[in-house]
Parts: structure tokens; sequence; C-alpha cells
């Protein structure tokens, strides 16, 4: 008489102390080998897309902030553009350049959070803290410049909030100095350890077919090999001046496509993003960044769809108007929700003890997930 | 030590009980300093200050958490084997405190100067075993048995290369005795093991770099057996278990810890007595210089202590710079890198030491 | 083979490599600062609880109607003619009394949206942010300068006043009905 079996379930429940907010991760086992896992969301929602019919256009930015609260500036960046789009306004030159150097000093400040809390998976302690403290620096430039840390409401439709501080040019280049030899001392610390290698490469092997067929974007499609980036394929605001590279994974240490790559991908947009703030930091023109903000913003009737390159992924905002000063609908297409899909795929094969791993990998937000 | 405490004492009983009574002083002087310097030396490591406000610069913090631990209801289930459920850690302590029997502090302060030393210390940190086994298998929590069974099979793996590299040292000296062995390599340093041994020759040079190989595998392996990053998945909050002592609280969830950095303290003696001389001093003796006999063992004590401290900073520094392992990887390192490597320096040292 | 050896050789340099990082470490003075004691120095623009200088403001209301999570609320009273209700400090006339200027600080988001409609700038944001409570009802500020008597008394004035309108406008429209359309005065 054969032994009957079963799949063991085990839930990996909305609290856990290693993850990046609350996820159900609902696993099914078969000894230590998972046969499937299925993310259940929604433990965060706060009804966003519902709020902002309610509200102006203009009172809608703060709420923008709260979906990736890791990234909020760029969050602020997707959202007035498309807003811009349909009203058909034109920025200044100097609130243009403002909002790039905003936008890759808040990806290197979200890359930060990534890199640190995926060493804390796998069981580093250090570079967690040693990133944050070079978080704080970054957020100090923030701070002086919008007089918050995290949640910003900066970039208003057709212009800014603050002008920047007269210590801000002379500031971020000292950060740019003290930054480039500490992405050194991380990779000697974590990336090239032989254990950090041993635990996340070939592990998460994304091929490039599943990828493209999910609609994966960000770090982890260019962790598969894929060239893809929304800030030279796509271009918006005034990227297309700028002088940088889109660094791919190249499975150095395993195969194209795992959790290696992707955290190496990381490591070297953070050197790109520090390249284009250098070339932009010295090249502000002058001008007022108020002068383009409407007194009312009420756009034409009409739709629009725009991306831009958050750190996760392409977000985009797709705004209906019904002529009226509040949007009839805002929807978001939040780059973690479509990549959190994919962990089902990802995850076949391999031990319990490397879905930590992989979902590190993936590095999401729940405020996007669940916006 | 006991005979010189029988013969100030006259009592059997008094003189064991002081025998005893010092290393578990050292024991608990270990655990209670180990535990504020782990914060201290991790904090200053990461950019910060730690312990600052209990006491000056928080010299106080540990007694604050011994406080803290006494004073906590002992909230057990009602389904645990409540034999095995208490006797556990009692186990895990004995286990490790026994130890300390056959480990010399200087050259008057031995507990027991048996014949047998290492032997036997290789043998009685078994006991750890059972113990764990008893806690996790006691607890009736699925997933304190699986972390009870992964810490075992962890444990008696690493004893493998752990007991091959102790062989190939004690082929080399030609005694058992932890005593004998401190002795053997004499008060300078260019004498202790490490660098070949004290009888100067072509065989002490041959042996330098075979004597490091089984020092790098005899310090990985005891880091291994006392369940300290990067080989922490029974106790760090690995990723979905607790480990074997998720179902404990209180004065018993602190004799396990009691007997983590006692086991610390006792695997960095052992290292130091295999290949850092023990209890001799790397200059010579100002006991020596002064002809004043009686301080010499006090200065062995002191050079003891702060070796076997120097090799729990070292642990310490480990755990603040690495990942951890996954449990299989940890198997492999043992069976396919550590045990292979040991074996091939026990066979060339068995070799050398025939020239 | 080769690759058993190398990975033996990685292993062992890497580490060695992340030690040294560390104990390097361990002597670069600490970065955090012991925190009651020792508070960091915020900017100046930074966005921390608000101020609102009762005296200045004029009760336009545009603050109200700029906060996205409607924290604020606002009641006001119209002045009656003859009245004197001061100046704000850039010279403005004061038309009404605020009788009313709640600011409930557990929902305010700190956006700051409501600081730039103001037209006399009575209304900015502090550097205050160590003001917690232990019951959530102490989380609404008011504002208001006017006691409850005063502020019964206003209402009171303008109904008045309203009412006395209300009877000029009566007795202004009666005659009306009574004379031809042609005169009234």
């Amino acid at each position: 008489m054969a032994l009957k079996t079963e799949h063991m379930v085990l839930n990996m429940g909305p609290q856990h102390p290693s993850t990046h907010g609350v996820l159900r991760l609902e696993l099914e086992l078969e000894g230590e080998l998972i046969k499937s896992v299925k993310p259940h969301i929604g433990y965060l929602h706060r009804c966003f897309e519902k709020h902002a019919e309610a509200m102006q256009y203009n009172q809608v930015i703060p709420y923008t902030d709260r979906m990736d609260y890791l990234a909020a500036m760029y969050n602020n960046f997707g959202y007035v553009i498309a807003v811009e789009k349909l009203l058909g306004i034109e920025v200044p030159e100097r609130v243009q350049y403002i909002r790039v150097i905003m936008g890759e000093l808040q990806r290197i400040a979200s890359h930060l959070v990534a890199l640190g809390t995926y060493g804390l998976d796998i069981g580093a302690f250090t570079p967690f803290l040693y990133l944050f403290r070079d978080r704080e620096k970054i957020l100090t430039l923030f701070e002086m410049t919008c007089g918050a840390r995290l949640l910003y409401n900066y970039m208003w439709v057709g212009g800014l909030s603050h002008d920047i501080h007269p210590d801000f040019q002379r500031m971020t280049k000292e950060f740019i100095n003290y930054f480039k030899p500490t992405i050194v001392e991380l990779d000697n610390l974590l990336s090239y350890n032989k254990i950090f290698i041993e635990r996340t490469a070939n592990i998460g092997i994304l091929p490039v077919d599943t990828a493209i067929n999910y609609g994966v974007t960000g770090p982890m499609l260019r962790g598969s090999g894929i060239k893809f980036d929304l800030r030279k394929d796509d271009p918006y605001s005034i990227y297309h001046r700028f002088d940088f590279d889109i660094p791919v994974g190249k499975g150095l240490y395993g195969t194209v496509g795992d959790c290696w790559d992707r955290y190496y991908v990381r490591v070297r947009e953070m050197e790109q993003s520090l390249k284009i703030i250098e070339q932009a930091i010295d090249n502000i023109p002058d001008g007022d960044v108020q002068s383009a903000i409407p007194k009312r913003i009420k756009p034409p009737k009409g739709t629009v769809y725009s991306r831009v390159e958050n750190p996760r992924g392409e977000l985009g905002y797709f705004i209906i108007s019904d002529g009226n000063t509040n949007p009839f609908r805002v929807k978001v297409r939040a780059p973690s929700f479509v990549n959190l899909e994919v962990m089902g795929e990802l995850c076949k094969g391999h031990l319990v003890a490397d879905v930590i791993a992989i979902l590190g990998s993936v590095d999401i937000v729940l405020g996007e997930v669940d916006r | 030590m006991y005979q010189y405490f029988y013969n100030l004492l006259g009592n059997e009983i008094a003189a064991t009980l002081i025998t005893a009574a010092v290393p578990l002083v050292n024991v608990l002087l270990v655990a209670l300093i180990g535990v504020y310097l782990e914060r201290k030396v991790s904090a200053h490591m990461q950019d910060r200050l730690g312990p600052m406000r209990t006491g000056w610069h928080g010299v106080f913090q540990t007694i604050a958490d011994f406080i803290k631990m006494l004073q906590k209801e002992d909230a057990v289930s009602t389904e645990i084997d409540k034999k095995l459920y208490n006797l556990a850690p009692v186990l895990v302590f004995t286990g490790t405190f026994a130890a300390y029997a056959a480990i010399p502090f200087s050259s008057q302060l031995i507990g027991s100067e048996a014949e047998v030393g290492i032997f036997y210390v290789v043998a009685i940190s078994s006991l750890v075993v059972a113990g764990i086994l008893m806690a996790g298998w006691s607890s009736n929590n699925k997933y304190s048995l699986l972390g009870a069974m992964r810490s075992a099979a962890q444990i008696v793996s690493y004893e493998i290369p752990t007991a091959i590299v102790i062989l190939s040292m004690v082929m080399l000296t030609g005694t058992l005795s932890l005593d004998k062995f401190s002795q053997m390599q004499t008060a300078y340093f260019w004498n202790w093991n490490i660098f070949g041994g004290a009888d100067f020759g072509l065989v002490k040079f041959l042996l330098i770099p075979f004597m490091i190989v089984g020092f790098i595998i005899v310090f990985i392996s005891t880091l291994a057996e006392v369940n300290r990053t990067p080989f922490d998945i029974p106790e760090a909050e690995s990723e979905l278990v607790a480990g074997y002592f998720t179902e404990y609280c209180g004065m018993k969830w602190a004799m396990f810890m009691l007997s983590e950095y006692g086991n610390m303290f006792a695997v960095s003696a052992i290292v130091t007595i295999l290949f850092f001389g023990g209890y001799q001093s790397p200059v010579g003796y100002v006991g020596d210089l002064l002809g004043a006999d009686w301080m010499i063992p006090l200065e062995q004590g002191f050079w003891f202590i702060a070796k076997g401290w120097f090799f729990i900073f070292v642990q310490m520094w480990l755990r603040w710079t690495l990942p951890r392992l996954r449990v299989d990887q940890l198997m492999s390192l043992c069976w396919k890198y550590l045990i292979p490597y040991a074996f091939v320096n026990l066979i060339i040292i068995g070799f050398i030491s025939l020239i | 083979m080769k690759q058993y050896f190398k990975n033996t050789w990685d292993g062992i340099w890497t580490v060695l490599i992340g030690m040294k990082i560390t104990f390097k470490h361990l002597f670069t003075p600490a970065v955090t600062i012991q925190y009651p004691d020792v508070k960091v120095k915020l900017p100046d623009r930074v966005r921390n609880r608000l101020y609102v200088n009762i005296d200045d403001c004029i009760g336009c209301d545009q603050c109200s109607r700029a906060c996205p999570v409607s924290c604020i609320e606002i009641e006001t009273v119209k002045g009656v003619p003859g009245e004197d209700l001061g100046t704000t400090s850039n010279g403005k006339k004061k038309a009404l009394w605020v009788t009313k200027f709640n600011i409930d600080f557990a929902k305010c988001c700190y956006c700051q949206l409501c600081v730039f409609p103001c037209p006399t700038e009575c209304i900015y944001m502090t550097d205050i942010y160590e003001f917690s409570e232990y019951d959530r009802n102490n989380f609404v500020y008011n504002f208001s300068a006017l006691t409850k008597e005063e502020i019964e008394q206003k209402k009171i004035n303008f109904e008045k006043f309203q009412a006395e309108k209300e009877a000029q406008k009566a007795a202004a429209a009666k005659p009306k009905t009574d004379t031809p359309p042609a005169a009234t005065n």
C-alpha cells in the first residue's frame, strides 16, 4: 500500500522579520522543495485611485508620494509629467534640470535601501547600516530643499514648490565625491563576497521570454540581459541630453538573470546616476521655478498615459480628464505590482531558504503594490 | 588545584566546590562581559555607539537585561513534554561547563589533571547535541524540531574536522594532556605550535604552512560548533523558523545564552592551547626577571584569559562581516571542503614528523 | 578540480577583505547622536507642526480649501459695519471674525499646500516635531482667539444687523407697492 503524501502548505504571513512590508506568501512545499508560490496582497490598500477622483489636480500630489514611499520624487515626477502633457504646458529649463537631479538622487537613495535590506535578509548586518548612513546624506539634501525627508510634495504641475537652496550645488558635489569610494567599499564587503555569491548566484533565474511575457520592467528586466531603459528608449524630460550607460546583467558569477545579476545591476545603476548628476549639477540654467505653474488646473477633456523609469521599473500614470478641476480617473501602473507576479515562476524548484533571497532581489514596496 | 585547596582546608567537599567555582566564575564573567562587548563591538563596527545610557557608556546593560530576564513570566504551553523541556537547558549548560574541567588556566589552576585532557573535552561537548535535540522535541513545535535537527546535524558534522586536526596535533606532540601541550610550547612565541613547535630544525619550518591550514580548519569548525555566524541558522531570525529555543523564555533562555558564551570561550581556549601556547606568555615572564616565582601562575592566568578574549573578538568580528550560509551549503562546506583538507593535512604532517 | 581550489581561495580571500573593511570601521567615529540629550539642527525650510498667527488671519478660507485631507475647519462671522476688527501686519483691513479655526494634527499630512495660498502668510510650518499626546482628541488645536461668549456676541450682533437690514429692505419695498412705479428713495 503506497503512502498517501500531500504537499505541505506553509504560510509566510503578513508579518515576518525579513521583508519589505505586509505581504503574504502561500508556499506549497514538497519536503524542502517549493511547488508553487502564491502572493496575497492588499494588506496596504488605501484607495489612492479613488481618492484622486475627489481631489483637485494639485492636491493629488501628496497622495502620489505615499504610494512608493522609498522613491517619492519619482512618483511626483510621473504624475506631473502626465498632467503637463494633458495641459500642454512647457516648463522652464531650470525646472527640468532640477527635476532630473532630484530624480537621480532619489534613485540612488532607493537603491541604497534595496541593497541594504537585501544584505540584511541574507544575514550580513553591517552593509545595511553603512548604506543607511549614506542615505542620510541624500535625505539631508532633500530636507534642505523642500523641508521633508521622505514624502516631498516637491514637483508641482508646471514647476517646483521651492527653488533649490543656495548651498545645494556645493553639498551635492561633496556628496558625489564622498559616495564614489563607498560603492567600492560595498563591492568589497558584500558584492564579491564568496558566501553572498553562493547564496544568490544561480538562484531565481528569470529567462528573457518569461520576463517579457509577464511585463517585468526595471532592474529585473535588465538583470536578464535586456538593455531596455525608458530614459533612453522613450526619453521624457531632458534625459536625452545626458550621456550615461545602461548596465545589464551578464551572468558574471552564475547564469544570466539570477539574483546576483539583479543586485549587480542596481549597484552599477547607482554609479550611472552619479554620472548624470555630475553632468547636470554644474549646468543648471537660471530662471524662476514657479513661473509656469497655472493658477487653476482645468485640463481639457482627454486622456493621457505617461511613463517614467522608477527605480523599480516602469511607473505609468493614465489620467482621464472630463474638463473639471478634479480628474475623472487616475490609474497607476505600479512596477512592483507587475514584478511580484513573476515570483511564482522564479521560485519553482528552489528551497524554502531561497524564497527570501528571491523576494529581496525583486525589490517590492508594498505601498506601490497595493496603492 | 584540588590538591592545593585540600591541603589548605582539609575538607574534600569544600576543596571540590572551590575548584569548581573558578571556571563557573569565568563562565559567568564571560557571559556578562561578552554580551556587553558584543553589542559595543558590533556598534562601533557599524559606525554607531551601542548601549550608552545604563551606567557609564552602558556597562550595566547586561545586568539590566539579566534582571529583566529574571522577572519574566515563564510562559510555557501545556502540550510540551515537561521533563525533557526542563532538562534540556541544564544538559546544554552542563555539556559546556564540564569541558572546563580539563582546561588549564595556568600551570597551577587546572580543574583535573587528567591525562586524557583533549579527548575528554571533545567527548563531553557532544552532550550539547543531546540537549539541543531534547529542546527541539519537547517544544512540540514543528519548526523547533526542524531547527533542532538542523542544528544537531551541523554540530555533529563539524566535530569531524575538529577531531582530525586535533588528531594531527596530538600525533605531533605525542600527548593528550592539555597541560603538557601548553608546557611544551615554551614562553616565547616563536616556539608556539603555529610556528612549528619548540624543536628547532628543518621540521619546524616545514610544518608552518600546514599548521596554519590546521588552525584555519579548526577555527572554522569550532565556529560552527557554537552556532555563530556564518553558521547561525539555528539561532538568528532565520528565514522561517526561530530555532530550537523558540518556546523558551526567561531564565531558561538565559541558560542557553550563557552556555553559548561559555562555549565560545571554551573553543577559543582549545584553539589557543593547540596552536598559540595556551597559558604561556609570548615574551617571557616578569616573574622570571624579578625572581618572584609566585607571580608566574598569575601572569599565565592573565595571558590565557587575554588570548581567549582575543579569539572571542575574532569570532564577533566575523559575525558582523559575513552573511549567513544556507543549510545545504554549510553541510557541503564541511564534508566536501574541510574534511578532505583536514585529512590531507593529517597525512602530510605525519610524513613530515617522520623526518 | 580547478574550480574546487578556486572556490577555496575565493572563500578565504574575500572573507579577509571583508574583515579588513569592518576592522577599519571600528576606529571611525560614530555617525549617530544621543537623541534626547542632543538634537539634530534642522534646516530653515523644514516642515513640521503648523502655526497660525490668528491676528493676521483674514478668514479667507484658502488654506482650508487647499488642504487635501480636510484637516482645517474654519468658521467666520461677518463683522457689522462700523466695527473695527483691526488690520493685519501687511496693512489689510479685516472684515470677518474668525470664530473657529481648528487644525486636526492627527489628519494633517504635512504637505505644506496650505502655506502657499495664504495672502497674509499667517499660517506657516514650524520646526516642532515632538508633540505627542496621550489622547487623540488633544490633537485638535484651536487657534481662534475669541472666547465662547464673544463668539455668541458676534453672532448675535450679526444677526441683529441682518434683521435690521431685512427690516429696512422690507420697509423700502413696501412703499413700492403703494406708490406708482415712479419714485423710490
